[in-house]
């Protein structure tokens, strides 16, 4: 068997800030064997992406590296200059980072992206560039390659993006491809696509580092999983090992994270001693409608983006809605929040008619309907200190002393100390974010709670988190959830009944086990095909 | 068919702001004190006579509502009128004097430009000793007034070292410490605009990516970093044009250098109407030229606004 293809042993990172020192990796070993896809699983802040940069030397700006053994094929890459590094950056390991909108120059033409690899390296002469960048593009299947080089990374579907930027990180025809999160921020269908491109190339050969904070989305590509947490490996091992029989507590975690068919009704986060692990039940009461809409319509200029939709919320109930980018999902929580007017459609809320009436008649029933949104930081005055923040949300009047005992009380509720009472949002980390947002939103004791992809930026860990947070809340105040996902793991854990929309419009719907047990639609299929699961790929016979 | 409405509708535009100026001008001048009459004579021989054969030949009998509109219908033909002072026509004073003027805005215009791009480019993000001089050094520029700049300049490179000439413009000596005087003040704004944009840039994750290919730094700032930190440069051409041509008007006046500068100073304070009224129709359609060139430099450097 010949050397591996990277070698590390004992490897820290430490970033130099005035003050103080972050040690974000602290003494870890691994080696990357040829042909092999190896997988880097934890949370942010894990050290995971530090530990991938840094086998290209851009570990990022006063990171100081040192290790017993960094061998990048056999040369060691610790007494590396400036110059030699350039060497190694795209033609000993590509890189593919995650969301391709911000990863790929946004001024520049997808070929000029794809080709400057060429160009760094003299590979290709400058005329036969464009063909090369073709043939690359053809590689990772984007159609129309011609056409898709001449145009500018906005004008690319997310997933056409994705699939530029592995171009782009092949094009130096690499020994290792470093694959940070690229499936992150992507629908599930167009993460399925780009999961089956890369294994596509592992079958063809190449070597894999992948970064992900999801052991789903490692699952069927993976050779080995290295499991990372502070900086430290607490767990490695071949993929079917460490998802069948994982050994540290940690890891256990993050596969029980993962929202699925299965954990209904069960918690997704740590056990904490003293809250049971299983949920508690939500008190559902049909013969109350919370919300209504029948015959939802919303028009711009020519394009029709929600083209009838029919629904119905009780009181207590959570009721589901999936899809992907673009099927007009969040346009109907607009339209049923009441800030977007419909073209066509009455819309209902506790009895009385929301939609078409003046923002003077909903006003005084606002308080009953609350809004918790994907980027809650956007939904902040970034000048609020958490305590105004939340306490903004609750009945004007109070005077200073009961409306802090009654922030800390929500802050409880949602699993935040006081301490964090003076702090502003951009010093909040995402869960904590989203958490403040939960508090805002349950502080007027909304009867409804429309949660627009609530989770979808957070880790596994966090999400699990947030999830069983939602629930309690359902079960102990009697809200009800509109919860609005691409994930259907996410849904199927959590909802009632799931309506599932397809341009604009509801193509199934039902009680959630019938729909993903026995889905009838053909696109409600392909998101359920499209589901990874924590279950390894069948590893094959014979190799050593 | 879209573009031409877009240019019908640039050109409308343009044609209200020119109209608003001139006619701001017009009222402004019209409000100062003094008599037209009194500016006309100046220092000549002054009788019941002539007084009533001024009036009679500048037409200064009609109301003030029919003179404007003459005056407005004559500037659409292209007809400036007349210097009071003078006694020429103003578009051949403007035309006398304009080329030097222009010289000396290219010339700082070019020299801003540079200095700012050199700097920025050496100091963004690295060189930490290198950048806080810099940095202070710019901000010492901006905010110290045009004409100290030039006097302290003079002093050193004049008096002291005597290696450019103190006043006057006929030859490239004579032009460098003017164009420098103008270019300072320039250079440090968009010194720290451009690297402000460039350090903004070097902090995308596009970055890592090109860095990731194995391309030089200085292909990283080129290629990718520059164009995004021209952007926001691009919103200072307009502000550009208008520090020169005023600037211009005090660094003319600091080295005795012939130009606009020196006209219009001289046709404010002698209540000289006609010439006035040109040099701000002149700055007010320049500064709509260059607006509409920055419009279409947007378009140029980022694709994301153009329509498809």
């Amino acid at each position: 068997m010949s050397t591996p293809l990277v070698r590390v042993e004992d490897l820290h990172v430490t970033f130099r800030a005035p003050g103080r020192d972050v040690a974000a990796v602290r003494g870890i070993g691994f080696e990357i064997r040829r042909g092999e896809c190896l997988a880097v699983v934890g949370e942010s802040g894990s050290g995971k992406s530090v530990t991938a940069r840094t086998l290209v030397g851009l570990a990022g700006p006063g990171a100081h590296v040192r290790a017993a053994r960094l061998d990048l094929d056999g040369r060691d890459a610790r007494a590396f200059s400036a110059r030699h590094w350039r060497q190694v950056r795209g033609r000993f390991a590509g890189l593919v980072l995650q969301d391709a909108l911000v990863s790929l120059d946004p001024l520049r033409t997808v070929g000029d992206e794809v080709g400057e690899v060429l160009d760094a390296h003299g590979l290709t002469p400058r005329r036969q560039q464009p063909e090369q960048v073709r043939r690359l593009l053809e590689r990772v299947h984007v159609p129309e390659p011609d056409r898709r080089a001449r145009q500018y990374p906005h004008q690319l579907s997310g997933g056409l993006r994705q699939r530029a930027l592995i171009a782009s990180a092949l094009a130096g025809e690499p020994s290792l491809i470093i694959a940070d999160e690229p499936t992150t921020a992507l629908d599930v269908t167009v993460q399925a696509q780009i999961l089956r491109l890369l294994g596509e190339l592992r079958d063809a050969g190449a070597t894999l580092l992948l970064i992900s904070h999801d052991l789903s989305v490692v699952a069927r590509l993976a050779d080995r999983i290295l499991v990372m947490r502070d900086g430290v490996v607490v767990e490695s091992g071949v993929t079917a090992q460490v998802l069948g029989e994982p050994q540290h507590p940690y890891t256990r975690l993050l596969l029980a994270a993962v929202p699925s068919a299965a954990s209904r009704g069960r918690r997704l986060s740590a056990p904490v001693t003293t809250l049971p692990r299983t949920l508690p039940p939500a008190p559902v009461d049909p013969s109350v409608t919370v919300l209504s809409a029948t015959g939802l319509r919303k028009r711009y200029g020519a394009h029709e983006v929600v083209r009838g939709v029919d629904l119905s919320i009780a009181r207590g109930e959570t009721l589901g809605l999936v899809g992907e980018s673009g099927s007009g999902k969040t346009t109907v929580a607009q339209l049923l929040f009441g800030t977007v007017a419909a073209t066509e459609g009455q819309v209902g809320f506790e009895g009385v008619p929301w939609a078409g009436v003046p923002e003077r008649v909903r006003r005084p029933l606002r308080r009953r309907m609350q809004l918790i949104s994907q980027d809650p930081l956007g939904s902040f005055d970034p000048r609020y200190p958490v305590e105004r923040i939340v306490g903004e949300a609750l009945e004007p009047g109070l005077d200073r002393r009961t409306r802090r005992d009654r922030v800390v009380d929500l802050l409880d509720r949602v699993g935040l100390g006081s301490d964090l009472l003076e702090r502003y949002p951009r010093r909040l980390s995402g869960g904590q974010r989203q958490r403040v947002a939960i508090a805002r939103a349950i502080a007027p004791r909304p009867s409804l709670l429309i949660c627009d992809e609530p989770v979808s930026a957070l880790d596994v860990s966090v999400q699990a988190q947030v999830l069983d947070l939602l629930a309690d809340i359902r079960a102990a105040d009697g809200t009800a959830l509109l919860f609005i996902s691409h994930d259907l793991g996410v849904v199927h854990h959590l909802a009632d009944r799931v309506l599932v929309m397809h341009d604009g419009q509801v193509v199934e719907q039902g009680p959630v086990g019938d729909v993903f047990h026995h889905p009838r639609h053909a696109y409600t299929r392909s998101l359920i095909d499209a589901l990874p699961t924590p279950a390894a790929r069948p590893q094959p016979t014979g190799v050593s | 068919m879209t573009v031409v409405r877009a240019v019908a509708r640039r050109l409308a535009t343009a044609a209200v702001v020119l109209w608003a100026a001139a006619t701001a001008a017009y009222l402004a001048l019209l409000l100062a004190p003094g008599d037209t009459v009194d500016s006309i004579i100046g220092d000549g021989p002054d009788t019941p006579q002539i007084r009533a054969q001024v009036i009679a030949e500048w037409g200064l009998d009609r109301p003030d509502v029919v003179q404007y509109l003459d005056y407005l219908a004559r500037a659409a033909r292209g007809d400036l009128g007349r210097s009071y002072l003078l006694q020429r026509p103003v578009s051949d004073l403007i035309g006398e004097h304009l080329p030097a003027t222009v010289t000396l805005a290219a010339a700082a215009a070019v020299t801003g430009v540079v200095l700012a791009l050199a700097v920025a480019l050496l100091t963004a993000g690295r060189r930490p000793l290198l950048r806080r001089a810099a940095s202070t050094t710019e901000l010492v520029l901006v905010s110290t007034p045009g004409f100290l700049i030039g006097i302290v300049l003079l002093n050193v490179f004049s008096f002291r070292l005597g290696w450019f000439p103190v006043s006057g413009g006929q030859d490239f000596s004579a032009l460098v410490l003017p164009a420098l005087t103008l270019a300072l003040p320039v250079a440090g704004v968009l010194t720290q605009v451009l690297r402000d944009g460039l350090e903004r840039a070097l902090d995308e994750p596009f970055v890592v990516t090109a860095r990731s290919r194995g391309i030089r730094e200085r292909a990283v700032l080129a290629r990718h970093a520059l164009r995004h930190a021209l952007l926001p440069a691009i919103t200072l051409v307009g502000w550009l044009s208008g520090i020169l041509l005023g600037g211009a008007v005090i660094t003319e006046q600091v080295f005795g250098r012939p130009g606009l500068g020196q006209v219009t100073l001289q046709a404010v304070t002698a209540k000289d109407m006609p010439v006035v009224l040109a040099v701000v129709l002149l700055s007010a359609a320049v500064y709509v030229a260059v607006s509409t060139l920055a419009d279409l430099a947007y378009l140029l450097v980022d694709p994301r606004l153009r329509r498809s």
